[in-house]
């Protein structure tokens, strides 16, 4: 039997050489800001100096200024959190998961993505600060040595649990990020002068660029793929596990780890393209990060979309199915409830919206691409929003049932961390290559366009 | 150069080895000489260290000083309280009350379980007056005017202004001490034009009038509704605010106790209700039925007409349930008892005749014992009032009381005082009335005075200070005899008027001790027949017409009377009906909400006359359709920093508490009100409340209980017998409580009394309006609904259980810390802040405390409390933790909370430890009853035991024994979280077909006990 594989759309496309590579990306690097690079940052700066008022009145006046209550103890935080940390989650499958299953597309924007994943993760990182009431003492959720007497940590609590995945994910991620810039870097070096070159110069490491330095980088990229893979994994059941493991119907759900996992990819694909689609117009990256790329990240949404989907319709089954009164009633509420209507976002944007994909058309077309993104970002929000906020405030004792309305501290920390993921990322963008060039230098001999006999 | 035996010597000395070289061989240089001893790495090290001691230094808190005594008073034992017998006797409430000092300062009232009135019960207002001593809104002395005085002046002014008066008059409220009436005559001697006028805010003149006529006799009888068998309530919350409710309570609720088991006592006294709003009072009613407050007389007559078969006027009322109350009445003569809470003097009449057809008087009603606690006659307040029009008067002496806020007239009077040209307050602020008034010579807070009281005929008690004053005040008593020229020393005044007046022998000190006395004193009850007029009663109420909506003015139970308006604890009690704080509401019917075009979240004006007030509507289950009810005690103008709040329709009432061709408008919507509940039913969950009727629990001592079952492979079983954890072992004690959901009335005693003892922060209105309220316990009520409770997956289903009964049966329920042993909140603590003791408390260690809040969110019962910012010191929350006077209330045994961690109920661990401690210096164990929360020690109805369940011989553990196969149960026994409260079901004496909640649950529980077993797989 033979089979015959579909002819691959080219990965890179306008017949590009190895040299345009180099000059496409690494201009960018070299020149000056762009006008629109400066309004951005401009905005992203105001974002991050309003954000920064609140995060001062969270950390210095306390958390009153939240919208919180008795009965609803987490809201924004832990779900801007969580939502946070899914997005983180994109990088990592993309550079490990992808790298492991040899899928060439990925070069194109892996670099980005990854970038992407540090700044969201250290976003996720920031409300963990933002959430507790004793900031300053978050130490003490590490296992320090002290003389506090028995006193340490408590293992079995998920919050531990957390502390440790979210750290392992961030220095693994951050390792892997450094590790695929240095090359790049190097190039970034070369090719400077003075003070720049002496700064890049340090930051490739002395990277020579030999034949043992690529099979070690190689070598070395392979382990940590290896490393991150499980973390792409683990990282959000963890996190899912923090409600997983309570008595809270509606947290009390041993569907969480995968479902959170397909959620966490869901939103991580979506926040890639939405990244990837302004990238790939501002830098004019068309023919790097190509209609395909679009294509391929499309279909990736529109199937953790439909799994998130059905675990949606499964929840609601097994409350039902349980018999218990307290479950069944979580999920009841969560539809028909006072806060339906964060139910039916969550339900029109994630579940119904990625649909739309299934079309061709739609699929290709970059404006689509971009609204359906930015649609399943507010989607996968209000999921989180939905899952701890519809559970908590009705749970147990109808004596206690709350509402939830958010205040002006709410919506100024949740700025901040905008402020801060768009701060960071646009100083990659402008300080380094959005794109790996060194490994899509390496997949253009077999997956690019030739350039066109003119 | 390992072999050379070569030696090079520095000096003559190193060779003779001196004992300064051997010294000095580690310093080459010896350079202490030259550089003075501080050497490159000594200043390092300085540096260092002073840097880190700098910043160090800087960090720290700020310093506080303790000074400690010079001369140590023999009685103080720093970190040992005191407690000093006293009395409470205050807007007609009394208390017999024990109050616990600590280096001299006040910080907690108790009961006095030696009274045998009030025995040891309390209310949230005694709790809560603790506050009031230390309100930073107090005069600092004697005031003329706007300006300070001083004592002697003053009692020069005042001396000359009274000698020359031609009529001097004393306006008090009832005065309950036999002493203060002396005084008032000493007084009177010397100033022969005096007459003493007295009045009461919810005033009982009517049945004064009523028994004078009735029976010769001007008094407020004694009741015991301990004896009744049948006790029926017209708009009368004995419970709550009527007379001596904590005596009443505690009455009320022995018949009401109940004991599973072979030998217990299964039968209980059945309560009919008739009220416009609902009450405390109302919702522990078996039978509870609306009425308007201009029916409560017709009600009465149709009663009495029904009872007697003598139709002493015309009644056009009738209800199935006066039929059946009727019945009841018959079969229970002489051991009934009918109640109003009219101050209708006709009415009352009606009432006495009930009674005495009855033959209640002498079984539950005592004629031989009269009540002091209200002896204000109302025709002499508004004598006194034409008296000061005519301008007769020149000098007035108000003596606590505030006509100005609490009178019916009060902005007339404050005309009247001020054309007076001595008049006089007493109050210890700058009140409604004391503005008005030429001097105001503050007396005053009880607990810095002297004082007693004689609440029933033959029953006495003493009041004494238990702190120095802390401004520069005088008793009202004290003033009083300065101005008769006498010695102006109360002390020595009231000792030897006890000594010579009622001690009758028995010793001073013991009396002071026990703070209380009780003496064989009676009223002579000889030839007392009930002769009153019936028919004449009856056309009076009948000539009385009302029409169109119909306002009734209540008593709500925090706030009283209003004279301590300005207690933040009160203040943020929610009502334990409404579960509104800070402010007063319009409660109105949902059927009068539709008529009136008004809804959840408005404002409304209410107009009678050209009086009106504008307050947020409130939507209340079991209020009488077409009837507006609102709460006195607010809508104070000079009450202080945090008291003026609310609207105050005290001047709607003319004598009565009601009136009617109200008119009610919208103004505004959209209004989030302070409640901390907002949900109103149950919802069909059976694992929470559990209830059943009299006659199935006779049956069954099971009846109303819900017993979930697990399935497994080895068919269904218990909850608690499959468990992931290992449980907790516990060598000595295990703490726990069981909560009588029967006898508890919602009173709230122990909220206050919780507060108090644990330094619970008070947050504001706009915070409770956030549900951010600190209350380490709180009294969760829940209304029946007309909806089928038998839970189904619908959501249209579900939503209609939301919907309260338009007369619904109340149950309360009081939530704390159940101190799980499977804590929900241990295990997801990252930090251990919360831990198991091994006495089987769920311990919070706030030190420990990072606030991550997860605890909380794992809690089944939302019990525990995030301290979303500082509450004290702090401007944004200006209560008494801003100030340091209020901050003396604090008790020192427990931790203020810091801003950012989590708090809640620690089964007054304070206590337990110190009882423990007690017992470990005397070699014992610790003996039951010995230590008791605060919140089981204040419950006037004994509704709450704590305890060791480890002591066989504890009540609780005796309670357990019993109730295991009967009332007893875990909220939630399905999650397994095992708690150490038990809670013993709510039983109402009601037949079957009558049950509201309790029929459907005994049906669902029938027909679904199958269905659940199987579900819970």
């Amino acid at each position: 039997m033979q089979v015959v594989s579909p002819i691959r759309e080219h990965l890179v496309t306008g017949g590009k050489t190895l040299h345009d590579i180099t000059e496409d990306i690494s201009r960018h690097v070299e020149g000056n800001p762009t006008k629109e690079w400066k309004m951005v940052f401009g905005i992203s700066l105001a974002v991050l100096a309003y954000g920064g008022y609140w995060a001062y009145q969270t950390w210095f006046h306390g958390l009153g200024n939240w919208g919180l209550n008795k009965t609803v103890g987490w809201a924004w935080d832990i779900t801007n959190f969580v939502w946070w940390v899914g997005i983180g989650h994109a990088g990592t499958l993309i550079s490990a998961i992808l790298l492991l299953f040899r899928q060439k597309w990925r070069t194109s924007i892996n670099r980005a993505a990854e970038a992407m994943t540090i700044f969201a993760v250290l976003c996720a990182g920031t409300f963990i600060f933002f959430h507790m009431g004793r900031p300053w003492l978050a130490y003490w959720a590490l296992p320090l040595p002290n003389t506090f007497g028995s006193l340490w940590i408590n293992f079995n609590s998920p919050l531990v649990w957390d502390v440790f995945a979210i750290s392992t994910y961030l220095s693994v991620s951050l390792l892997f990020w450094y590790i695929g810039l240095i090359p790049d870097l190097a190039t970034i070096r070369d090719r400077a002068t003075g003070l720049r070159k002496t700064i890049y110069g340090a930051l490739a490491m002395g990277w020579t660029g030999g034949a043992r330095a690529w099979a070690r980088y190689e070598d070395v990229s392979l382990i940590l793929a290896g490393l991150s893979t499980p973390l792409v994994l683990s990282v959000h059941t963890i996190v899912s596990m923090d409600f997983a493991t309570s008595v809270i119907p509606g947290w009390h759900t041993t569907i969480f780890p995968p479902y959170f996992v397909a959620g966490a990819i869901f939103s991580g694909f979506a926040m890639v393209q939405n990244l990837m689609l302004i990238v790939r117009v501002v830098y004019k990256l068309e023919d790097y990060i190509t209609i395909e790329h679009i294509s391929l990240m499309n279909k990736i949404i529109t199937v953790t979309g439909s799994i998130v989907g059905v675990a949606y319709i499964t929840e609601f089954f097994i409350a039902a199915y349980s018999g218990v009164q307290y479950e069944s009633y979580a999920f009841v509420n969560r539809a028909t409830g006072p806060l339906w209507w964060s139910y039916l976002a969550m339900m029109t944007c994630n579940v119904l919206s990625p649909q739309i994909f299934w079309f061709k058309k739609m699929r290709e077309s970059i404006v689509v691409s971009f609204v359906i993104a930015v649609v399943v970002n507010i989607g996968m929000w209000f999921e989180r929003f939905v899952i701890i906020v519809t559970s908590l405030h009705r749970d147990y004792l109808p004596s206690s049932w709350t509402y939830f309305t958010p205040r002006m501290g709410d919506i100024g920390d949740y700025l901040f961390t905008f402020g801060f993921f768009f701060v960071c990322f646009l100083l990659f963008a402008k300080f380094l290559p959005v794109i790996n060039m060194a490994e899509v230098k390496s997949v253009l001999k077999s997956s690019s366009e030739k350039k066109s006999n003119k | 150069m390992e072999n050379t035996t070569k030696r090079y010597w520095k000096g003559i000395e190193e060779y003779r080895n001196d004992i300064e070289v051997v010294k000095n061989a580690d310093s080459e240089f010896n350079l202490e000489d030259i550089e003075g001893g501080t050497h490159r790495r000594d200043f390092l090290k300085m540096l260092g260290f002073g840097v880190a001691a700098v910043s160090l230094a800087a960090c720290d808190a700020p310093v506080r000083k303790t000074i400690p005594y010079l001369k140590k008073p023999e009685s103080v034992e720093p970190g040992i309280p005191n407690y000093f017998a006293s009395t409470y006797a205050q807007g007609g409430d009394y208390a017999s009350i024990l109050v616990k000092t600590v280096e001299g300062r006040p910080i907690k009232i108790e009961g006095n379980k030696l009274s045998k009135v009030t025995r040891g019960g309390m209310s949230a207002r005694v709790h809560a007056s603790v506050l009031s001593l230390y309100d930073n809104d107090k005069l600092r002395g004697p005031q003329k005017g706007e300006a300070e005085i001083s004592w002697e002046d003053l009692d020069k002014e005042v001396m000359g202004g009274l000698s020359s008066a031609s009529n001097v008059r004393i306006l008090s409220s009832s005065i309950v001490s036999p002493t203060a009436k002396k005084v008032v005559a000493d007084f009177s001697a010397k100033y022969p034009s005096t007459k003493h006028v007295s009045y009461d805010v919810s005033s009982v003149s009517g049945m004064i009038e009523a028994n004078a006529t009735s029976f010769g006799k001007a008094i407020v009888p004694s009741y015991d509704f301990s004896k009744a068998k049948v006790i029926v309530g017209v708009n009368c919350d004995f419970l709550g605010n009527w007379l001596s409710s904590i005596q009443h309570s505690a009455q009320w609720a022995e018949g009401r106790k109940l004991v599973s088991g072979k030998d217990g006592k299964q039968t209980m006294s059945r309560h009919y209700q008739f009220e416009t709003g609902m009450t405390i009072t109302g919702s522990a009613a078996d039978y509870r039925d609306m009425i308007k407050p201009s029916e409560e007389g017709a009600f009465l007559v149709a009663l009495y007409n029904k009872l007697t078969g003598n139709a002493i006027g015309n009644s056009s009322i009738s209800s199935k349930i006066l039929d059946k109350c009727v019945a009841d009445l018959k079969g229970a003569s002489g051991a009934s008892l009918v109640v109003s809470g009219s101050n209708d003097a006709a009415i009352q009449t009606v009432v006495n005749g009930i009674n005495s057809f009855l033959g209640n008087y002498g079984n539950t009603i005592s004629l031989a014992k009269s009540n002091n606690t209200r002896q204000g006659i109302d025709a002499d307040v508004a004598a006194l009032a034409s008296e000061l029009k005519s301008g007769s008067v020149d000098a007035l002496i108000i003596l606590d009381a505030n006509p100005v806020f609490n009178l019916p007239n009060g902005s007339e009077w404050a005309d009247l005082i001020g054309k007076v040209k001595t008049s006089v307050s007493f109050a210890s602020r700058v009140d409604e009335t004391a503005a008005v008034c030429k001097y105001v010579a503050p007396a005053p807070h009880f607990l810095e005075s002297w004082g007693d009281a004689s609440p029933y005929t033959g029953s006495y008690s003493l009041q004494q200070p238990t702190i120095s004053l802390i401004f520069n005040t005088r008793q009202a008593e004290s003033s009083l005899l300065t101005w008769a020229g006498l010695d102006g020393d109360y002390h020595k005044y009231l000792k030897a008027n006890w000594k010579n007046n009622i001690l009758s022998g028995k010793s001073w000190v013991s009396a002071l001790h026990d703070g209380v006395l009780e003496t064989s004193e009676t009223l002579s009850t000889e030839n007392i027949t009930f002769s009153a007029n019936l028919g004449a009663a009856a056309a009076s109420i009948a000539s009385k017409k009302a029409s169109g909506l119909e306002v009734s003015v209540f008593e709500a139970i925090g706030m009283g009377d209003g004279s301590q308006a300005n207690n933040p604890w009160l203040l943020e009690l929610p009502d334990p009906i409404t579960k509104v704080t800070w402010e007063n509401t319009l409660n109105i019917s949902q059927k009068t909400a539709n008529e009136q075009g008004l809804e959840k979240g408005d404002w409304a004006k209410l107009t009678v006359g050209n009086y009106s007030i504008e307050l947020p509507v409130l939507i209340q289950p079991g209020q009488a359709h077409q009837t507006v009810s609102v709460a006195k005690g607010f809508g104070r103008t000079a009450a202080g920093k945090c008291g003026n709040v609310g609207a105050n329709p005290i001047p709607f009432t003319n004598g009565v508490n009601w009136t009617s061709n109200a008119a009610i408008e919208k103004t505004k919507s959209g209004y989030t009100l302070a409640q901390t509940q907002t949900h109103e039913t149950v919802m069909g969950r059976k694992a929470v409340v559990q209830e059943s009727v009299l006659s199935e629990y006779v049956k069954n001592n099971k009846a109303g209980r819900f017993e979930p079952m697990i399935e497994t492979s080895e068919g269904p079983v218990k909850p608690y017998s499959i468990s992931l954890w290992d449980g907790h072992e516990k060598k000595n004690h295990s703490w726990g409580m069981v909560i009588d959901l029967n006898t508890c009335t919602g009173c709230s005693s122990c909220l206050i009394s919780c507060q108090a003892e644990n330094n619970v922060s008070v947050v504001g209105k706009k915070e409770v309006a956030r549900a951010r309220e600190m209350h380490w316990i709180r009294i969760d009520r829940y209304y029946s609904t007309d909806a089928d409770t038998t839970y189904k997956i619908n959501p249209s289903h579900i939503r209609k259980m939301e919907d309260a009964s338009e007369n619904p049966e109340v149950v309360f329920q009081p939530m704390m810390c159940q101190h799980c042993n499977n804590a929900p909140c241990e295990t997801v603590c990252p930090v251990l802040a919360t831990t198991h003791s091994s006495e089987g408390l769920n311990q919070m260690t706030y030190n420990r405390c990072v606030g991550t809040r997860y605890c909380a969110n794992n809690c089944p019962y939302k019990v525990r409390r995030f301290n979303w910012w500082k509450y004290y010191e702090n401007e944004q929350f200006d209560f008494h933790m801003n100030n340091e006077l209020g901050r003396m209330v604090l008790n020192p045994e427990v931790t203020v909370r810091s801003r950012g961690v989590i708090e809640k109920c620690s089964m007054c661990v304070q206590r337990i430890q110190s009882g423990k401690l007690v017992a470990k210096k005397e070699k014992r164990r610790p003996v039951d009853g010995e230590i008791e929360t605060a919140c089981s020690q204040s419950c006037p109805t004994g509704a709450i035991t704590f305890g060791d369940m480890m002591d066989p011989n504890s009540k609780i553990s005796k309670a357990l024994e019993t109730e295991k196969e009967g009332r007893a149960f875990h909220v939630l026994e399905e999650i397994n979280v095992q708690p150490q409260v038990s809670y013993l079901t709510k039983i109402r004496n009601k037949d079957l077909g009558d049950a509201k909640a309790s029929l459907h649950h005994e049906e669902s529980h029938k027909t679904e006990a199958h269905a659940e077993e199987e579900q819970h797989g």
